[in-house]
């Protein structure tokens, strides 16, 4: 076992884990936070996107013995105790998910993207956004959610 | 029950409000099916046959069982003998007897303290096969000499001298499609084929499970349908389905892949060895193997058509081929194939074929959509060939109210031409085409479906409401189900609450499948409603003292009426819900039965596609999607269906299928070599929504979850054929194909 101490959405956390064992087997069973999904164990779906650094990755394909040391961010810290991010207020208003599986790594994706990109146009949300998979809406309302929160957050600042 | 011809005033139906379950699936706090613990909890892992059919000489778990940390292994042997009928079907899918049917049949399972632990022992588990020959392939699994997936599997419908794989038979049509081609100024015949592809949900099949030595146990699954899952659980472990609970997780896509059980009873059977409660979470590669694609196609079509375009004649054969177990959905292929049009002379005929394959579940309208592929590219070549516009000629030939359907029954009140009107007045019809891009046209039809349905609705002692529904929220049926319930109470819609049920709350509910969520829940839910109005009004009256009959229910009050009208003010539900207790308890309002009358549900689809002809790859330009909803309770959830099906058949027209080798092992077991459409792949999705009220709902609700992957396969096919200039009849148009066509037609 190898003992961890890491950063997960601004709290300090300490885990044991095994050498084999990811870091999203490590976020969701050991310290219970199961916002990220896994989709596909395999690099595939991006349902499983988590922030390392501030660069999103899928948490499936990082071991949990890597996090030592880092930031890690997931979308439980997304929003702001109970203020939610507009990405968030977007989704909901815009009906930008369905079964809401992949929303959790959609969200820190686009999070990531608006952060680098504040004025993306639809290509280049629908490029970022590539490795995340959705089956239920067809994109067209995540698109829009994504711009119209890009909107509205350049227009708060 | 029938649609109120009175109720054309909505309050709350028809605007989006934010769906109930939102703040919890943005901030990752809903719970799906592998997100749920309990202490002493074991992990357990499925081993799968490697080959695509042998048989199972033994296995020897005596390694496995001694490894760090495992705690049961189960193999057959551990669940219920003596079965019949699909609940054997579904015992022999979900756990191999003598022989491994497919690549990815489970032959046993093991549960340890770990998921790395049960991988290990896994390893260690021996199993000694003894190969046998396999077919994949629907033609080949009929003719003569092909391997026999089960002897005497089928039916009295399959025809006298046909191969054994061929296990059940649908007929049906009128007049004689020969006289009708005898008329036609043109016959077109062609061969089509579509591939197996699966529903992709992007959650995996995941559940945790109790069972104590008692008989009793507990079960958090995600699905489709949970008390299917009760019922199939306790057979298969010869329990009673009472002694079983079952709760639904929040559901992570289903798409009728989840309408069938594959997992759950492999984890109480572990529990019950183990005395523990046993999670497990498929992984990505068992889900491709071993759940339900859809069925594979082999198809037929031939129709005449007269140079005005009047279809004089039509018949097809559908060959569907469905795996290692009856059940592929060829009734639902021959029945759909010509539902869009009135013909004096139709026939279809469909073929359910077993091979080596996984067997297949419900795909959205399963069957349907290969036939739209089938026989709307065929009326796309007549068109071509006799220079007809494509929506002039279905819009003549159109089904409407009154017209014999193809397998039988005369359609009630239907919205095709609507959908057809409403497609050629949009820009995108009369839209230029850039040089070289194609535009397709394409029906497609689904029946919808009811079935048994319990609603409760409980009102609090501060006057808001709590629903229980007994079907699970695949789409954002939780947000319709409280704007229904709003709307008959006249009160907010964030003054209801709605809730999914476990099976121990309510009576039997049928799975969330046929489109049938927002219909049948829908109503029972408007029905529950107006039972608790009665109560309300009745709490009222006796507190005025006067007749209940004389009381009204009006913008979520009572009021006096008739003879009485302006004696008392109006009392709200607030006040009534307040003195429950003191004016005779609790106040609930219920509903149980078995709906009849799901509207059926048409759609007309426009695609643009632009073919590279060096690549050979297809961009799809534009889509647009004009369907049937009967009437939208929340239009955005009812854009969200008709733009997933879109994005659904965009795939499976361009990219996906299941790939098998020579040996029958499936080579693309992953998301990777399984390309679903990303967000690049595509572009907006413009809806348009129809309402044709549906006569047998109060307000005219139809399904709109199926329907919207009808036409897409046949649209896409048919901008494509249109831009490369060549008729591509098998899907998928992967690049390769595409190029092939080409070069074939130049
Ligand atoms: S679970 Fe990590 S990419 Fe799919
Ligand atoms: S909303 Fe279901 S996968 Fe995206």
């Amino acid at each position: 076992m190898i003992h961890v101490s890491t950063t997960v959405n601004g709290d300090a956390h300490e885990f044991l884990c095994d050498p084999r064992e990811t870091l999203l087997d490590a976020l969701r069973d050991r310290l219970e936070l199961t916002g990220a999904k896994e989709g596909c164990g395999t690099g595939d779906c991006g349902a499983c996107t988590v922030l390392l650094d501030g660069r999103p990755v899928c948490s499936c394909l990082v071991l949990a013995a890597e996090a030592k040391g880092r930031e890690v961010g997931t979308v439980e810290g997304i929003a702001d105790g109970e203020d939610l991010h507009p990405l968030q207020r977007k989704f909901i208003e815009h009906a930008a998910l369905q079964c809401g599986i992949c929303t959790p790594g959609i969200l820190v994706a686009a999070k990531a993207l608006l952060e680098r990109n504040p004025d993306p146009n639809e290509t280049e949300v629908r490029y970022w956004l590539a490795g995340n998979l959705c089956r239920c809406t067809g994109y067209d309302k995540i698109i829009r959610a994504v711009l119209d929160a890009a909107g509205e957050m350049r227009e708060a600042t | 029950m029938a649609f109120d011809q009175e109720k054309d005033e909505f309050k709350v139906v028809g605007t989006r409000p934010d769906r109930p379950d939102g703040i919890d699936k943005v901030t990752g706090r809903a719970r799906f099916g592998a997100d749920a613990t309990a202490p002493g909890m074991l992990h357990a892992v499925i081993i799968r046959s490697p080959h695509a059919h042998a048989r199972i000489v033994k296995i020897d778990t005596s390694k496995a069982e001694a490894a760090h940390g495992v705690k049961a292994v189960v193999t057959r042997a551990d669940f219920a003998e003596g079965l019949d009928g699909e609940n054997w079907n579904i015992l022999e899918n979900l756990m191999a007897g003598e022989r491994a049917l497919y690549d990815g049949h489970a032959v046993a399972a093991i549960a340890a303290t770990s998921s790395l632990a049960a991988r290990d022992a896994a390893r260690m588990l021996e199993v000694e096969y003894e190969v046998l020959p396999h077919v994949t392939d629907v033609d080949k699994a009929m003719q003569e000499g092909a391997p026999v997936i089960r002897e005497g599997a089928a039916d009295g419908s399959v025809p006298a001298g046909m191969h054994p794989n061929v296990v059940r038979c649908h007929d049906s049509g009128h007049g004689d499609p020969e006289d009708g081609f005898a008329e036609a100024d043109l016959v077109i015949e062609e061969r089509f084929t579509t591939e197996a592809t699966h529903q992709g949900y992007i959650e995996p099949h995941a559940c945790l499970g109790t069972l104590g030595p008692d008989g009793r146990g507990e079960l958090w699954c995600c699905t489709q349908g949970h008390w299917n899952v009760q019922k199939v659980c306790a057979a298969l472990l010869d329990i009673e389905t009472s002694k079983l609970r079952v709760t639904a997780s929040e559901i992570g896509g289903g798409f009728g892949g989840k309408t069938a059980v594959f997992i759950e009873p492999v984890a109480l059977a572990l529990s019950r060895k183990a005395n523990r409660p046993v999670k497990l979470v498929m992984p990505r590669a068992d889900v491709f193997r071993a759940t339900g694609p859809t069925a594979s196609t082999s198809m037929d079509v031939k129709i005449g058509m007269k140079k005005d375009g009047t279809i004089t004649g039509a018949s097809g054969e559908f060959r569907c081929q469905g795996g290692a177990f009856p059940g592929a959905p060829m009734e639902f292929t021959a029945m759909c194939a010509f539902a869009p049009y009135a013909l004096k002379h139709v026939h279809q005929v469909g073929y359910d074929v077993m091979t080596n394959r996984p067997k297949q579940a419900a795909y959205r309208a399963p069957g349907s959509p290969m036939a739209a592929f089938a026989v709307e590219s065929v009326i796309d070549e007549l068109c071509n060939r006799l220079g007809l516009d494509p929506i002039d000629v279905r819009l003549k030939n159109a089904s409407r109210e009154g017209t014999k359907a193809n397998f039988g029954p005369s359609w009630d009140r239907i919205g095709l031409v609507e959908t057809l009107e409403a497609a050629k007045e949009h820009p995108h019809f009369s839209a230029p085409l850039a040089e070289g891009a194609g535009r397709g046209i394409s029906c497609g039809f689904w029946f919808n479906h009811a079935g048994e349905t319990a609603v409760q609705l409980a009102l609090s002692e501060d006057g808001t409401v709590q629903l229980s529904v007994g079907t699970p929220d695949i789409g954002g049926s939780r947000a319709s189900m409280c704007m229904m319930a709003a709307e008959e109470l006249g009160i907010p819609y964030e003054d209801v609450r709605t809730t999914i049920a476990d099976t121990a709350t309510l009576g039997y509910n049928e799975i969330s499948h046929g489109s049938r969520v927002t219909y049948a829940s829908g109503l029972a839910t408007i029905e529950a409603a107006r039972d608790t109005v009665k109560k309300l009004c009745k709490r009222a009256a006796a507190k005025w003292g006067i007749d209940a009959e004389a009381v009204e229910w009006r913008d979520g009050c009572a009021i006096p009426s008739g003879p009485n009208a302006g004696d008392f003010d109006p009392m709200p539900i607030k006040e009534i819900a307040r003195d429950m207790g003191k004016t005779g308890g609790p106040i609930v309002g219920h509903f149980e039965a078995t709906p009849e009358g799901a509207g059926v549900s048409f759609a007309t689809h426009i695609v643009d596609a632009e073919v590279d002809r060096e690549t050979g790859a297809t961009t799809i330009t534009r889509y647009t999607v004009v369907q049937d909803a009967g009437k939208a309770i929340h239009p955005s959830y009812v854009e969200g269906q008709y733009q997933g099906g879109a994005a659904q058949g965009i795939g499976w027209a361009l990219n996906e299928e299941y790939v098998y080798d020579d040996d029958g092992r499936l080579q693309n077991a992953g998301f990777l070599d399984y390309r679903i459409p990303v967000a690049s792949d595509l572009p907006m999705i413009d809806t348009v929504i129809v309402e044709v009220p549906n006569p047998g709902h109060p307000y005219g609700v139809r399904g709109v979850g199926e329907t919207s992957i009808c036409p897409p396969l046949a649209a896409i096919a048919n901008a494509v054929s249109n831009a490369a200039g060549v008729r591509m009849q098998d899907l998928p148009m992967r690049p390769s194909r595409i190029l092939e066509a080409l070069k074939a037609g130049s």
